[in-house]
C-alpha cells in the first residue's frame, strides 16, 4: 500500500488570485517543511486539508491520503490530526475526558480508560487523567494535546507553527517528541513554519512559499 | 434544516410586525368587517382630528422622546469621556449592569415613590428644610409636560446605552487613542470626544434608534408617570383598543399609524442632527482646542450618572419598603409598622402571576434559543457572517412603535378568528426576546476559537458532535447570559401581554401596570418587588451556575 499524503497541484484561490500553489507527495516517516513569511497564506493551504477552508478562499487539485482522494470528505472523514501553537485542550474536560474525546468510539470502559492511562505513561503523565487541563505547565499541555491526536489514530498529521509558543528549551524537547512519535507511527507529516530551527530539525524536505500578492 | 433556520427568525420577527402592520392599515381607512365596517375610508382620521388631545399628545411623544434620549446619550458619553479605564467608571459600570434588566414599569414605580409629593425624598427633607407637616399639593407625577415620564425613560436608558458602549469600545481600541490625543496636549474628555466618540458612535447609533422609537411610544411608563388628561398618544391608541365600542379601534389603528408616522419623523430628525453635530465636530476638531473646564464636565457627568443609577436602586428600596410598611404617616422617613399583612394579602395571588410570567418567557426563550443557536451554527458552517443589512432586521422590531403593530396584530387575529391567549402571547414576545437574545449572544458566539472545532473534527467528531459536546459546553457562561436577558425583556413586556393576551394572560407586569391608577402602595410594592425580582433572579444565576458547574475548570473562568 502506497502510505502518504500527496497534494496535488493544489492551487488556492482568493478573488481570482492565486495564493499558493503546491504540488508535492510526502511519504510515510517523512516531514515536509513549508516556510515563509506570515500572512502568505500557510494555515489557510492546512484549512483546505483539513476542510475547513473559508469560503472567501476557493482551493484546487486534489489531496490523496494513503492513495484515497479525500478532497470531497468532511473534515471528520479525513483522519488526518492537527496540532497548533496553542494546545487548545477543551477547558471544560479533564485532562483524561480530553483524550477520550480522541479516542474512536467503540470499545468498553476498561479499554478506554486503559488506553488513556498508556497514553498518559507514555509522555511521562502517569495519574493527570482528573486534572483540570488549566493547572498543567505548558511542557504538560502540550504532551496532552499530542496524545490527544495520536489516540484519534490520524493517518497523517499537520503541525501549524506548533511548537512557536513554547520557550526555547521546552520547544526543542517537544519538537523531538513529535518527530520521534511520527517515525514511529511512519506517518506522513506537513509543518507549517517560520522558523528554520523547526525546518532543520525534521530533516525532510523544505519548501518555501512566496508572497504572489507582493511580486 | 440548520439552513432554513435564519429564515424562520426572521419570519418569527417580523412576521407578526408586518402583519401587525397590516392589520393597522386595513381599520385605519374604515375597513373592519369583524365590526361590519367596509372601508375604504377616512373617517377614522377624520375622527382622530377632532379629538382634542391629539396636539399636545403628538407635541408629548416627540418632546419625551428626543428629550430623554438626547439626555441620556449625553449622560453616557460625557460619563464615558471623562471616566473611562478608571476604577470609578468600573465601579459604577457594575452597579449598572443588574439595572439595565430592571422592568420598566418597575423602575418607573420607584422613581414615582422617591419623587412623588408624598415620596422619600420629600419625606427625608421634611419638616425640617421644607416645612412640610402633610404631602404638598404638587403636580410631580404625571405633570403635563412630561419631566417626571422622561426622567423615568433617562433612568432606564442610561444604564442601556452606557453597556451598549462599553461593548462598542472593545472593538474601537479607545486606549491608544486617547493616548496619541493626550501625548498631543489633548484634556481626556476632549481627546476623548474627537477621537473615540466618532467610532462608538457608528456601532451604538442603532441602540440610540432603539432608544428614541421606545420612548416615544412607551406605554407602561407613560401609564405610571406619564400625564393623564391628555394622556401620551401611545396611551390613548390603547384606551381606543379597549374601547367596548368596535369603531373606536378604527380611531385608534389611525393613531397608530400617526405614531408609527411620529417616529420616522423623529428618527429622521435625529439622523439629520446626527449629520449637524458631526459637521460642527470637524470645525472643532480643526481649532485644535485642546480642552478646558474638564474636570467640571467629568463631576458633573459622574454625578448625573450616579443620580441616575441611585434613583433606581433607592426606587426599588423603596418598593420593598412599601411592600411591608404598615401605617406610614408623613413625613417620617421610615413605615410607623412593619408588617406582612400586604405579602399576606397580596403574595398568593402574586406568586400565581409568577408562575405565569415564566411559562410564558420560559416557552419564548427556549424558542429564541433555539432559533439563535441554530441561526449561530448555520452562519458559522457557512462561513457568511452576519451582513450589515443583516442587523438592521435585527433591530427593525425594536424600532417599529409597539402601538403601530401590536393593536394591529391582535385585530388581526380577531378577525381571522383566532384565539387569543398563551400561545399568541409567547410568539409576540418571541419578536422582542429574539434580537436581545441575537446581540447578547452573537458577539461571544463569533469570538470563540473556531479552531477548537477544526481540531474536534480532525479527531473524528461530527459538526453536531462539535456544537453539543465542545462548542455549546465551553459557550455556557454567554448563553445563560443571554438566557436572563431574554427572560429580563420577556418579563418586562407590557403591552405585548396586555393586548395580544386579551385581557387573559396576566403577568407580574400587567399586574402590576393595573394597579397603577388604584394608587394603592403596598400592592403596588409586592408586584413591583415580585417582577424586579423575576428579571434579577436569572442574571443572578447566570453568574453563579457556570462558577459552580465548572469549580474545577479554571480555564473556563478566564
Amino acid at each position: 500500500m502506497n502510505k502518504s499524503l500527496s497534494l496535488r497541484k493544489i492551487c488556492i484561490i482568493r478573488d481570482g488570485i492565486p495564493l499558493i500553489e503546491i504540488d508535492h507527495e510526502v511519504a510515510a516517516g517523512e516531514i515536509l517543511s513549508v516556510m515563509g513569511p506570515s500572512g502568505v497564506g500557510k494555515s489557510t493551504l492546512l484549512a483546505y486539508l483539513t476542510g475547513n477552508l473559508d469560503p472567501v478562499f476557493r482551493g484546487m487539485g486534489e489531496v490523496l491520503l494513503n492513495g484515497k482522494d479525500i478532497t470531497g470528505l468532511p473534515p471528520h472523514k479525513r483522519e488526518i490530526g492537527i496540532l497548533f501553537q496553542d494546545d487548545l485542550l477543551f477547558p471544560h474536560m479533564s485532562v483524561g475526558e480530553n483524550l477520550a474525546f480522541g479516542i474512536p468510539r467503540g470499545g468498553s470502559r476498561v479499554e478506554r480508560h486503559r488506553k488513556i492511562e498508556n497514553a498518559l505513561s507514555d509522555v511521562g503523565l502517569v495519574g493527570f487523567s482528573n486534572r483540570d487541563p488549566a493547572t498543567l505547565s505548558g511542557g504538560q499541555r502540550a504532551r496532552v494535546a499530542l496524545v490527544r491526536m495520536l489516540l484519534s489514530d490520524p493517518k497523517a498529521l499537520l503541525l501549524d507553527e506548533a511548537f512557536s509558543r513554547l520557550d526555547a528549551e521546552l520547544r526543542a524537547h517537544v519538537r523531538e517528541l513529535v518527530f520521534r512519535v511520527v517515525k514511529e507511527r511512519n506517518l506522513p507529516v506537513l509543518m507549517v513554519t517560520h522558523d528554520l530551527e523547526d525546518a532543520k530539525a525534521a530533516g525532510g524536505p523544505i519548501i518555501e512559499l512566496e508572497s504572489y500578492s507582493k511580486s | 434544516m440548520l439552513r432554513f433556520l435564519p429564515a424562520v427568525t426572521l419570519f418569527a420577527m417580523l412576521g407578526p410586525v408586518i402583519a401587525g402592520l397590516w392589520g393597522t392599515v386595513l381599520p385605519a381607512f374604515g375597513h373592519l368587517p369583524a365590526a361590519g365596517l367596509m372601508g375604504p375610508s377616512l373617517d377614522p382620521f377624520r375622527t382622530l382630528m377632532d379629538w382634542a388631545g391629539l396636539t399636545s399628545a403628538s407635541r408629548l411623544s416627540l418632546s419625551t422622546g428626543l428629550i430623554a434620549t438626547s439626555i441620556s446619550l449625553a449622560i453616557v458619553v460625557m460619563f464615558v469621556a471623562g471616566w473611562s479605564g478608571t476604577r470609578t467608571f468600573r465601579l459604577l459600570e457594575r452597579l449598572l449592569s443588574p439595572l439595565l434588566s430592571v422592568p420598566h414599569a418597575a423602575a418607573a414605580f420607584g422613581l414615582a415613590f422617591l419623587i412623588a409629593p408624598s415620596g422619600w425624598i420629600a419625606r427625608l427633607v421634611s419638616p425640617s428644610l421644607t416645612g412640610w407637616d402633610r404631602p404638598p399639593d404638587l403636580l410631580i407625577l404625571q405633570d403635563p409636560l412630561g419631566i417626571a415620564l422622561i426622567a423615568g425613560l433617562v433612568v432606564k436608558e442610561v444604564p442601556f446605552l452606557l453597556l451598549m458602549t462599553i461593548a462598542a469600545l472593545g472593538q474601537a481600541q479607545p486606549r491608544r487613542s486617547l493616548m496619541v490625543a493626550q501625548s498631543l496636549g489633548y484634556g481626556r474628555v476632549t481627546g476623548w470626544l474627537k477621537t473615540v466618540f466618532p467610532r462608538v458612535y457608528d456601532q451604538i447609533r442603532l441602540p440610540v434608534y432603539v432608544v428614541l422609537a421606545y420612548s416615544m411610544s412607551v406605554v407602561d411608563v407613560a401609564m405610571i408617570l406619564g400625564p393623564s388628561t391628555p394622556p401620551t398618544l401611545s396611551v390613548q391608541i390603547v384606551k381606543w383598543m379597549g374601547d367596548p365600542d368596535l369603531a373606536m379601534r378604527l380611531t385608534g389603528a389611525a393613531a397608530s399609524l400617526l405614531q408609527l408616522a411620529l417616529v420616522i419623523f423623529a428618527l429622521a430628525l435625529w439622523w439629520g442632527g446626527e449629520r449637524v453635530i458631526a459637521w460642527l465636530g470637524r470645525i472643532w476638531i480643526e481649532t485644535g482646542h485642546r480642552g478646558q473646564k474638564e474636570a467640571s464636565i467629568r463631576v458633573i457627568s459622574l454625578g448625573l450618572g450616579s443620580i441616575s443609577s441611585l434613583a433606581v436602586l433607592l426606587g426599588i428600596a423603596g418598593l420593598a419598603v412599601w411592600s411591608v410598611a404598615g401605617f406610614w404617616s408623613f413625613p417620617n422617613s421610615l413605615p410607623d409598622a412593619i408588617t406582612w399583612k400586604n405579602w399576606d394579602r397580596h403574595g398568593p395571588a402574586a406568586f400565581q402571576t409568577f408562575g405565569e410570567t415564566f411559562i410564558v418567557a420560559g416557552v419564548a426563550v427556549g424558542l429564541a434559543l433555539v432559533l439563535v443557536l441554530g441561526c449561530l451554527e448555520a452562519e458559522h458552517r457557512s462561513g457568511r457572517p452576519l451582513s450589515r443589512r443583516g442587523i438592521w432586521l435585527l433591530y427593525l422590531p425594536l424600532l417599529v412603535p409597539q402601538t403601530a403593530f401590536l393593536p394591529g396584530l391582535q385585530t388581526l387575529l380577531l378577525n381571522i378568528g383566532a384565539d387569543i391567549g398563551r400561545a399568541p402571547v409567547i410568539f409576540a414576545h418571541l419578536v422582542f426576546v429574539l434580537p436581545y437574545v441575537f446581540l447578547s449572544l452573537g458577539d461571544p458566539w463569533r469570538s470563540w476559537d473556531t479552531r477548537n472545532a477544526t481540531v474536534a473534527g480532525a479527531l473524528g467528531t461530527k459538526p453536531w458532535g462539535v456544537f453539543w459536546r465542545v462548542r455549546l459546553p465551553m459557550l455556557t457562561r454567554p448563553i445563560l447570559t443571554a438566557t436572563a436577558v431574554g427572560i429580563a425583556v420577556s418579563v418586562g413586556q407590557y403591552l405585548a401581554t396586555l393586548i395580544i393576551g386579551g385581557g387573559r394572560v396576566a403577568t407580574l407586569t400587567t399586574e402590576a401596570v393595573a394597579l397603577a391608577s388604584g394608587g394603592d402602595r403596598r400592592a403596588i410594592g409586592v408586584y413591583g418587588l415580585m417582577q424586579t425580582l423575576a428579571a434579577l433572579v436569572p442574571f443572578a444565576l447566570a453568574l453563579t451556575i457556570p462558577t459552580l458547574l465548572w469549580r474545577n475548570r479554571r480555564g473556563m473562568h478566564e
